[in-house]
């Protein structure tokens, strides 16, 4: 038996400890945000974070992933509503078909998290993982931007009330 | 209920559960083999616009079109909404049933209205679109750029204007006013001399009962309150938090999984399949021997693929896997050679007399070009869910053709096509593929073969080796100059010609013109790939055209320029792309800049793209893009389109080659076909145009002449002339760029 902690939920599941992250995530757990796109980590579809870290969801073995944090597209939501990185994909309206875009937030995400002020160079770096057939990318570095600065604010504005 | 005039509008109000539905339809005359199982009786109609109208003063458009990224439900909403001058804030939108229930007229009524009787406000007039707009909307298919200029010009906006026409009507007659007093705004019906406004709902029952005018006045584009804005698409939200259902995401109760693999040489069959190596695999439940193909059916997808990984499969051999890409372009070559020699190539346009004018020219340029066959690779992988189950086959999955996917089906499984029902989700993707059933085929085949729904998803590698792919083409060219450089004969010849056709027809002024082609088939299975023959003849021609310029010694914007002077509508375009890249502004060492120029499905668009050189790797760094279709009725959404269509366009240029090998397609994943990505994407401006011509498509015009501009940027800034593509087969590294030959 497997335990895996997805989104902060505890999920126990009998399977082969071989089988790709993605397809736990999708078949048993039930969450269809993240896609599959490629299955040999070329296209960053099935983009999830493992202790916050971006991976690829499809050549990643359940078991690498037992005791560990697993976040999905359906777990960066804020108790506040949207992830500021979702709320700049909206703004900038990102989005074409959308297949690509849960792994386009989810590398978006972590890529804030370590760097709340990429650079382009930074941007080029951390997305080019992950491929948009409908070619969004000059609305996602947009989007990137807007969302570092949305963060930026927020920050300044929780010093503010706690000073 | 009236007799109905053949190929005639008509209109109708129904009142459904306090709501009030309007539709507008379009009497099929002249229907396709494949929507003909559609409707049963030549008194029945196939309604193609409903407008709901519900108490709440909610306005729910009913949109007969997929939505792939596009945007088209919101602009066809858009389309809808500003024509009635609803309440963009109240306007909703709801894809049609890809089935019978929205295609058959008797059952239309059901879907819309429950069992209420239908009050038939019949309407007969006579429009000059049908075929047109039968194709697109009836068929509810989606692709050609067709949705906004044939669903959203005839069918939204006449259904809009007519029902905001009744709307007033009723009201007069509640108020007791002249209608002409009135006027409609968000939503509203205001009458000012009376200082009395009301919302519409209040007036819907009784409009129900008024004819609708089959011939509404349609607004001016000064009097757009919607059309021509920035709002916000319907489907981004759910994109953005992994709530966006789409084909691959359907999930039914039992469910299980399926894996395929189809010969990889296309055209030969299954000789036997031996399981004995899966026999101890957990979770396989069946192999199903398709005939072309074999499918693992098993409890989860990944026990399906590794098992399917592990069958040994062997197939029939008809002699196409000695077939290889090299025998390919030489055959087209031969064939080419052979309809000259005969003298029965098949002529797509000619004017005055290119031949002589040749052969007394002073100069003559020639050259010769190639594309490779290309896959469409949208990212969600093709998949359908399927389940038969009480003698009905039901599908989930993403299709540009939902109608004809379900007659498809219906076919391939000898069953009714009222027992066969498609759900469509959105679509990872379109590009075109989306319009072929083979994969929607395949799942309800293997579903007859077991009692619980099974969904089918292809592999990345299946995807991409049994594609319908963008044909392989040489393209041969002859031109004659005078001694000024100008042009004075074009000929033209190339091989495979699909659609539209006149996707080789080139703008420019030259007298002496003869275009023709040469049939040329192979084994490959062709399709619609995004702009379709668009996709290659404007790299030929505005190569070309390129070409000439450098031969005459002169700008290639400036020669183009001269050449367009009785096609005003192009050069504007033109200039605008130019004025805004700075044409004439110097560049860093190692760039480069070129232009193009062409117009596919109405809309007119020119690019240029500046590229860099580095280490012999080509880096398109930014595109400028300038766009006439008429009038962007979503601007955004516009711009949106111009670079979905120019990433597509660079990728394909730069990276994309499907070759065959053994008679099979040699790549099969994103390691071998290679995607243009984050770093390597340039900067995009989009500079729109509303000349107030017809409204032209946005989904695919801003693909074609994106490779010819960076072609010709990449000559521009090393002097080396590409001329097949994609670039990256050529080596770029030893080319000396201190000693270019600037044109
Ligand atoms: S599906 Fe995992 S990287 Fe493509
Ligand atoms: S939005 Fe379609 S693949 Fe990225």
């Amino acid at each position: 038996m497997i335990t895996l902690n997805i989104n902060g939920e505890t999920h126990d599941l009998e399977l082969d400890p071989a089988t790709p992250l993605l397809w736990v995530i999708r078949e048993q757990i039930g969450l269809i945000g993240t896609k599959f796109g490629c299955g040999i980590a070329q296209c960053g579809v099935c983009t999830v974070h493992l202790d916050g870290t971006p991976i690829r969801s499809c050549v990643t073995p359940v078991r690498a992933a037992e005791g560990r944090k697993i976040t999905t597209i359906e777990g960066i939501r804020s108790e506040g509503g949207l992830h500021p990185v979702q709320q700049a994909w909206i703004d900038e309206q990102v989005p074409q078909c959308g297949y690509c875009q849960s792994g386009q937030v989810m590398s978006a995400v972590a890529l804030l998290e370590a760097n709340p002020a990429p650079t382009d160079a930074d941007i080029d770096a951390a997305m080019s993982g992950n491929i948009c057939r409908c070619g969004t990318y000059p609305r996602i570095r947009k989007g990137i931007k807007r969302a570092a600065l949305a963060m930026k604010d927020a920050a300044k504005g929780e010093e503010t009330a706690n000073g | 209920m009236g007799k109905w005039t053949r190929r005639a509008f008509v209109s109708a109000g129904v009142i459904a559960g306090g709501a009030v539905v309007f539709g507008i339809a379009i009497r099929p005359g002249n229907r396709a083999d494949k929507v003909r199982g559609m409707i049963a009786t030549d008194d029945e109609s196939v309604f193609n616009v409903w407008v709901k109208l519900s108490p709440d003063n909610t306005v729910t458009a009913i949109i007969p079109h997929a939505e792939m990224g596009q945007g088209v439900h919101t602009t066809l909403a858009m389309m809808l909404a500003d024509e009635m001058d609803a309440d963009w804030d109240k306007v909703k939108m709801l894809e049609a049933p890809a089935n019978k229930e929205y295609a058959n007229y008797a059952l239309a009524k059901g879907f819309a209205a429950g069992d209420v009787d239908f009050p038939a406000f019949l309407v007969d007039t006579v429009d000059g679109f049908f075929l047109t707009v039968m194709k697109a909307m009836n068929m509810q298919i989606t692709g050609g750029s067709m949705s906004v200029p044939t669903t959203g010009q005839i069918g939204m906006r006449v259904a809009g204007a007519a029902t905001r026409a009744v709307l007033l009507e009723a009201a007069a007659d509640t108020w007791n006013v002249p209608a002409s007093e009135l006027r409609a705004s968000k939503g509203q019906i205001i009458h000012e001399r009376s200082s009395r406004s009301a919302p519409f709902a209040d007036f819907a029952v009784k409009a129900a009962e008024l004819p609708l005018p089959a011939k509404p006045r349609l607004k001016t584009p000064d009097e757009y309150t919607i059309m021509g804005t920035d709002v916000q698409r319907f489907d981004v939200p759910a994109k953005v938090d992994g709530s966006a259902a789409f084909g691959i995401d359907a999930s039914l109760p039992g469910m299980k999984y399926a894996s395929v693999m189809a010969s990889p040489v296309f055209g030969t069959a299954v000789r036997s399949v031996d399981d004995s190596s899966i026999q101890d695999m957990p979770g396989i439940r069946r192999v199903v021997n398709l005939g072309d193909a074999v499918a693992v059916v098993a409890d989860g997808y990944w026990q399906a693929r590794k098992a399917l990984d592990r069958l040994e499969i062997e197939f029939e051999r008809n002699g196409s896997e000695a077939i290889e890409q090299s025998d390919i372009f030489s055959q087209f070559a031969t064939d080419m050679d052979a309809a000259t020699a005969a003298g029965n190539e098949i002529s797509d346009f000619a004017q005055g007399d290119a031949m002589s004018a040749l052969a007394s020219a002073g100069q003559v340029v020639e050259a010769e070009y190639r594309v490779p066959y290309l896959s469409h690779a949208p990212m969600e992988p093709m998949n359908c869910t399927a389940w038969m189950h009480d003698g009905i086959c039901e599908l989930w999955t993403g299709t540009q053709n939902p109608l004809g996917f379900a007659a498809e089906v219906a076919d391939a499984l000898e069953l009714d096509i009222e027992d066969v029902v498609l759900h469509n989700a959105y679509l990872g993707g379109g590009f075109g593929r989306r319009a072929f059933p083979d994969y929607t085929i395949q799942a309800a085949k293997i579903a007859a073969e077991v009692p619980y729904p099974v969904k089918l998803i292809w592999s990345r590698e299946e995807d991409m080796r049994h594609d319908h792919y963008r044909q392989a083409s040489i393209s041969r060219f002859r031109a004659a100059l005078d001694s000024d450089g100008n042009p004075t004969a074009w000929v033209n010849q190339y091989v495979e010609k699909h659609d539209p056709k006149e996707a080789p027809y080139i703008p420019y002024a030259i007298d002496n013109q003869y275009i023709h082609y040469a049939e040329s088939k192979t084994h490959v299975p062709w399709g619609f790939w995004r702009s379709v023959d668009h996709s290659l003849h404007a790299f030929f021609t505005e190569s070309f055209i390129d070409e000439l310029a450098f031969a005459a010694g002169k700008d290639p914007y400036q020669y183009r320029h001269d050449l367009l002077e009785d096609a005003p509508r192009f050069r504007d375009v033109l200039d605008l792309a130019a004025e805004k890249a700075n044409w004439d502004s110097p560049l860093p060492d190692n760039w480069g800049r070129g232009i193009a120029i062409h117009k596919s499905f109405g809309t007119i668009v020119a690019q240029v793209v500046e590229v860099e050189i580095v280490d012999g790797k080509v880096i398109p760094r930014r595109a400028i893009c300038a766009v006439d279709a008429g009038f962007a009725m979503h601007p955004d959404g516009m711009r949106a389109q111009m670079e979905s269509g120019i990433v597509y366009g660079l990728t394909a240029a730069l990276y994309s080659d499907i070759s065959i090998r053994r008679g099979a397609v040699a790549q099969g994943n994103f390691d071998d076909y290679p995607m243009l990505r984050m770093n390597e994407s340039p900067d995009i401006e989009t500079y729109i145009i509303n000349s107030g011509e017809k409204v032209g498509g946005a989904g695919e015009p801003g693909t074609p002449a994106i490779a010819p501009a960076l072609v010709n940027a990449i000559f521009d800034a090393t002097g080396k002339r590409i001329r097949e593509l994609p670039v990256r087969l050529h080596d770029l590294s030893d080319i000396n760029l201190e000693s270019k030959d600037v044109a």
